[in-house]
């Protein structure tokens, strides 16, 4: 395996860059230039190599074999539960499960945690800049338990008012559902405080971290949080692996979502019992190449500085900012103090779509549509936005290349 | 500039974008439908009047999209208006092909030079949704949109 890699102050993007295979090709001709992190990161090489390596020297089936090579991925299987422990800060390995994604993770507190108990007229206290994973589950509860959910507005530039959030937690709220970092806004949320206020009411929180895990440094325990998501593929990892850490004592309380292998103890004809968590959450075979794959993207990102890379990536927004200022026919949505590298907006006259495909064709790539969050496009009275979502291995050069290519999809459909 | 980009955003389209024709809710319409495609949230509605003998007799569109869509809808209602519903299944399944960058055997010069100005989307695979959102509409408005009448049923 290929020892994570200690970058030397200051941050240098070019290092962290060459790391990225797929970022030396061209499309259409032209250089690569990806600003879709925000929907999923590139992988760098020591993930590519772990997985590949494992799949060709140890793979095998985890927990069940007695054979070596099942030791040896379930040994893999297992170091990589403890990375994403290390990288979280939880206070036991056991308290991290590995789900196929962020989506699976809080579908699993959601059937787990929540409906067993939830009551008709019972509330769940969620932002409008939530991503539909973290709206979907929750109207499932809706629909099926009598859950009610409870909107907390954020405010004209995109950041969340702790004082409406607490307005929002009642005695009938079950659950505070927020995420750690807006995937449309770029909004951090001020999540210890939010956790105090809950807890001071007696109220869980599980936050979202999808985006937020990749650009902040999350300490659970200091947080003192309950449910914390996951997801690998935006943490340079693959595809298929995520994780939720969920405090020992909720873990220990959840009845299963999934029934099959792995999550059992014993089964009878006419009696079963289950195994203690995670093994419980994690029925069937598991994505174990992933789980290396995974493993290898944690190790290599806690080698890096990660202070330096939160200041590159600030660095990039602020200049992304300031360079799209001259467009007076643009408009950004979310100017949150202290948000994370994600840039929206939308544009007089021209349609995300045809921006989009405009900046693809010179190699430019974007996201445009509703970002799965239509409930913050209704906020925003927009359909769709462009979205420019940055990453460590983007340099300033890939600002310019946005930049010049806005320009050029002015010029296209204003003439 | 790129000779794709070009082709896709050639200035009827941009026209047809800029100054839909046909465009506004219709009153009194015979049949009507709304189109959604969820990978932009961009949304159509197509109204029409078709007469005893299936004839689109009038045609009219709204909605919010991006400048394919809107061209595209712009586009079909100016094409369909005076045609028979059988004329528009034909003019829908050239233009379909067209827009997949294939042959459309059963169109007429005419229409064919007409609909070729949008055959430039098919090589942006990811935008020929945008392009049939009205067409697939209008065809839902023909088949599932008859409205409700004073002294008709329902």
């Amino acid at each position: 395996m290929t020892a994570p890699v200690k970058i030397a102050m200051p941050f240098d993007a070019e290092a962290v860059r060459a790391r990225f295979p797929i970022l030396s090709r061209t499309v259409y001709g032209k250089k690569l230039v990806y600003l879709d992190s925000g929907a999923s990161a590139q992988k760098p090489d020591v993930v590519l190599d772990a997985m590949r390596d494992f799949a060709q020297s140890e793979y095998a089936n985890v927990h069940r074999g007695v054979h070596f090579l099942s030791a040896a991925a379930t040994d893999r299987y297992e170091a990589a539960r403890r990375t994403v422990q290390k990288f979280l800060n939880a206070a036991r390995e056991d308290e991290i499960v590995f789900t196929k994604g962020g989506t699976e993770a809080i579908n699993l507190v959601a059937y787990s945690h929540l409906m067993p108990t939830i009551q008709p007229g019972d509330e769940i206290v969620l932002s409008v800049m939530e991503h539909h994973s973290n709206i979907v589950p929750w109207h499932f509860l809706r629909e099926r338990c009598g859950a009610v959910l409870h909107w907390v507005d954020v405010a004209d530039d995109g950041s969340l008012d702790v004082e409406s959030l607490d307005g929002a937690i009642g005695p009938k709220t079950k659950l505070v559902a927020i995420t750690h970092m807006s995937n449309v806004l770029g909004t951090v949320t001020p999540l210890k405080e939010i956790i105090a206020r809950a807890h001071a009411k007696g109220v869980p929180v599980l936050a979202d971290g999808c985006q937020g895990a990749v650009h902040e440094i999350v300490d659970v325990q200091a947080l003192d949080i309950d449910f914390y998501v996951l997801t690998g593929h935006k943490l340079y990892g693959p595809t298929g692996i995520g994780a939720l850490y969920a405090r020992r004592a909720h873990l220990k309380a959840m009845r299963p979502f999934n029934g099959g292998g792995e999550m059992i103890r014993e089964v009878m004809k006419d009696r079963i019992t289950y195994a203690d968590p995670p093994a419980r959450f994690e029925a069937g075979t598991p994505p174990i190449i992933e789980a290396a794959g995974l493993g290898a993207a944690l190790d290599w990102l806690m080698g890096l500085d990660r202070a330096a890379v939160a200041a590159h990536e600030h660095d990039l927004l602020s200049f992304a900012r300031e360079q799209v200022s001259q467009f007076n026919w643009l408009r950004v949505i979310g100017d949150a103090p202290g948000k994370g590298a994600i840039l929206s907006f939308e544009a007089d006259g021209m349609h995300a779509h045809d921006l989009a495909t405009i900046l693809d064709r010179e190699g430019v790539a974007v996201r445009a549509g509703h970002h799965c969050a239509q409930v913050l496009m209704e906020r925003f009275n927009v359909t769709s936005t462009t979205r420019a979502s940055f990453a460590l291995y983007n340099t300033r050069a890939d600002v310019d290349a946005l930049v010049a290519g806005l320009a050029k999809a002015r010029e296209v459909l204003h003439g | 500039m790129d000779n794709a980009l070009r082709e896709l955003y050639q200035e009827v389209i941009l026209d047809h974008s800029r100054h839909p024709r046909h465009y506004g809710a219709m009153a009194g319409a015979s049949h009507k439908a709304e189109g959604y495609n969820p990978l932009c949230g961009d949304r159509v509605t197509v109204y029409l009047n078709l007469d005893a003998d299936g004839r689109v007799a009038d045609i009219a569109f709204e909605g919010k999209g991006c400048a394919i869509s809107q061209a595209s809808a712009s586009m079909m209602a100016a094409l369909l208006k005076g045609r028979t519903k059988e004329d528009a299944e034909k003019l829908m399944e050239g233009f379909l092909h067209l827009v997949r960058g294939e042959d459309a055997p059963g169109l007429s010069d005419d229409d064919r030079e007409t609909l070729e100005v949008m055959g430039g989307i098919s090589e942006f695979p990811m935008r020929v949704k945008c392009a049939t959102l009205a067409w697939h509409t209008f065809r839902n408005a023909v088949e599932e949109g008859r409205m409700a009448t004073e002294e008709g049923a329902a």
